[in-house]
């Protein structure tokens, strides 16, 4: 593929920067935020080339997928042309970089707006999910993955290993599909799919498409509360998955944490468990912490996918299996690449972070 | 026990201190293993389940019957003695819709398996033993691939190539070989430089001939335990290629899309969704268990890690 003799120069700057590392300390941070940001762009370059390969290379003819098999012969000849589909690869291949760089993304079959509008309405419905999702599980994987290391082979211990394992096992659209008939149909515990009621639709304006942050800043308490009610179960199912993920990798670190020596020094000197725990084995592991939770966060965006489709959340989840059956190859690709790049950078960041934060990773 | 001490066992011979032939070494290994995978009781339960697995995909026609027969007056029944977990939305027993699932299941674990496995073993062998440029590139490549969302591409990969199971197959296997290729090339990294490989170069053999002969079968326990705990992933991955329609098309009964048709029947009819799922749940668990047990007997370094 196009991309790879970029790759192989990354890995010779990495040399040189190792090289002037050891002679000019000062200049390291300097030479390891280009050095990020090289690997960043090189990554987008990949992630670009990937869709760019999946729309215009694997379906047979690129232009039926495009404008549909129904079009007459006319609209196909002036799509082709429009298309630049005569030109070579590399060259079309350029032609997309810049359109994608200039967030043309082409026009939605579907929906006939643009891509990129269609995505910046329905990305904060996302935002907005995963991020209650992820705060649900920090807040409680943390502290269970603490007390299950501290406490190993005892109950919460046991709670974790199954709930790790459930959350490698269940799928989410079906977890989705039974809490919809428990909580929602038969106990009334919380409201059904939707981001609001109908009734309450439309009665705060987008500010920031985050509708809690919107019902509050126009003292809606109404709204919120609704929207609350409905946004508890996906992100309860979103929050149960990185749980399970946070509360084992928290779990692991801790128990390397507190078989080193140091900690034993500490409680020889008579400090409280507790403070052995959270003050002495706790902070060093809050560096790896970090990366997990980046990527779990970055998992959550990935799999609201299934979720958004349960709950008709009209997420981008929900906008990209649309377009999926649909066939609308724009809106398909233009969803994964948001949905890549804000992936991409959440792992790279939290990567470069857990290099910058800890001296021994450097 | 009083038996003739003298005469040697099956069981000894396994155990041999010295084997005397390459076979008698490796049927050894192998006993070894399974005793010591046979005392873990969740790596148990897990090869049970994957044997049940393999069993009831073969002997399908047998217990079950005809899984796409339609039965319109019986339609959305209820769990019973005729119909075990009731019936779909076109009267078809869904018992036997998901035994005959096992064999769509199967079919989309071993192939992808199949596919993605020996790729990512090749890419990450020859990787850790060339170094250099090759290394720099192949890894360059690997680590793009792993740091995109795997089952955004499966889907886009598979929406582009058209709905079908092969298709999903296709594009589960291209998400998945990064992660293999990472493995072989961190275990190739230590093999490299030990004595015996600089023996058999010395010797004249080709790079071909070290990594093939003497390389790759020492990787294939560390690959066989990821591949094993990637399973349930790939098992998830494919019901929800399923489930939004871009995997098996119908009548097929699979498991996610039969997830999919018993949507609409999910407050009144429970069983049609509910039961897929279980069989679902139940199968990737199998998968975890037996992974966990395996990488405990094969790596016994990462168990004590844990």
């Amino acid at each position: 593929m196009a991309f790879e003799p970029e790759t192989a120069i990354v890995a010779t700057l990495d040399e040189v920067a190792s090289a002037r590392r050891q002679r000019v300390p000062g200049l390291r941070i300097l030479f390891g935020v280009g050095l990020f940001l090289l690997t960043l762009a090189l990554t987008f370059i990949g992630l670009l080339a990937i869709t760019f390969f999946i729309g215009r290379v694997v379906p047979i003819d690129p232009v039926v997928a495009a404008v549909g098999d129904r079009a007459s012969k006319a609209v196909y000849e002036a799509a082709k042309a429009a298309m630049g589909l005569d030109r070579p690869l590399p060259v079309q291949f350029a032609a997309y970089v810049g359109d994608v760089l200039r967030g043309n993304f082409g026009v939605s079959v579907s929906t006939g707006r643009p891509v990129a509008e269609d995505l910046a309405r329905v990305f904060p419905a996302t935002l907005e999910m995963a991020t209650l999702g992820i705060l649900i599980g920090v807040a409680l994987g943390v502290p269970m993955g603490v007390t299950a290391a501290t406490r190993q082979g005892g109950p919460v211990d046991q709670v974790i290993r199954v709930v790790g394992l459930l959350g490698y096992s269940v799928p989410a659209f079906w977890l989705g599909l039974v809490g919809l008939a428990l909580f929602y149909a038969r106990w009334k515990l919380v409201a059904g799919p939707g981001r609001v009621d109908i009734a309450y639709d439309g009665l705060v304006g987008q500010h920031t498409g985050l509708i809690l942050v919107d019902s509050l800043i126009e003292g809606n308490t109404d709204v919120f509360f609704n929207a609350l009610r409905h946004l508890t179960l996906p992100a309860a199912i979103l929050g149960f998955y990185s749980l399970a993920y946070i509360a084992r990798m928290t779990r692991s670190f801790m128990l390397e944490q507190l078989a080193q020596e140091y900690v034993t020094t500490a409680r020889v000197k008579g400090l409280p468990e507790r403070l052995v725990v959270w003050r002495h084995a706790f902070r060093p592991i809050l560096v790896p912490l970090i990366t997990v939770i980046g990527l779990s966060y970055a998992g959550l965006l990935e799999g609201s996918v299934m979720i958004e489709t349960i709950f008709s959340w009209p997420g981008i989840g929900n906008y990209l299996t649309v377009a999926l059956l649909n066939a609308d190859m724009n809106a398909v690709l233009g969803a994964t690449l948001v949905i890549g790049a804000v992936f991409v950078l959440i792992n790279k960041g939290s990567d470069a972070l857990y290099r910058l934060v800890d001296p021994r990773a450097r | 026990m009083t038996l003739d001490l003298s005469r040697p066992t099956l069981r000894d011979w396994l155990l041999a201190d010295s084997p005397a032939s390459r076979t008698q070494a490796r049927l050894g290994r192998a006993y070894r293993a399974s005793l010591a995978l046979l005392r873990n009781p969740l790596a148990v339960l897990g090869a049970l389940i994957i044997l049940a697995l393999l069993v009831l995909a073969l002997i399908a026609p047998l217990i079950a019957t005809d899984p796409i027969a339609q039965d319109l007056p019986n339609r959305l029944q209820p769990p019973s003695g005729a119909h075990w977990m009731g019936t779909d939305e076109l009267g078809r027993d869904i018992y036997a819709r998901v035994i005959y699932g096992t064999r769509i299941t199967l079919e989309i674990v071993v192939l992808v398996a199949i596919l993605a496995a020996p790729l990512g073993l090749v890419i990450g062998a020859v990787s850790g033993y060339f170094g250099g440029w090759a290394d720099r590139v192949l890894m360059g490549l690997t680590d793009i691939f792993l740091s995109m969302p795997k089952l955004i591409l499966a889907l886009a990969f598979t929406a582009a190539l058209g709905p079908g199971i092969e298709h999903a197959i296709i594009a589960i296997a291209i998400s998945s070989w990064p992660g293999y290729a990472r493995i072989a090339r961190a275990e190739t990294l230590t093999i490299r430089r030990a004595e015996y490989v600089a023996a058999v170069e010395l010797q004249g053999a080709s790079a071909l001939r070290v990594i093939w002969g003497h390389i790759l079968p020492l990787l294939t326990s560390s690959l066989i335990i990821r591949v094993t705990l990637d399973m349930a992933g790939i098992i998830l991955t494919a019901a929800g290629l399923g489930f939004i329609g871009l995997g098996a098309q119908p009548p097929a009964p699979e498991w996610g899309a039969m997830i999919s048709r018993g949507r609409s029947f999910i407050l009144d009819q429970w069983w049609v969704a509910t039961m897929p799922g279980f069989a679902i749940v139940i199968v990737s668990l199998g998968f975890c268990f037996l992974g966990d047990g395996l990488r405990d007997v094969l790596d016994p370094r990462s168990a004590e890690r844990r």
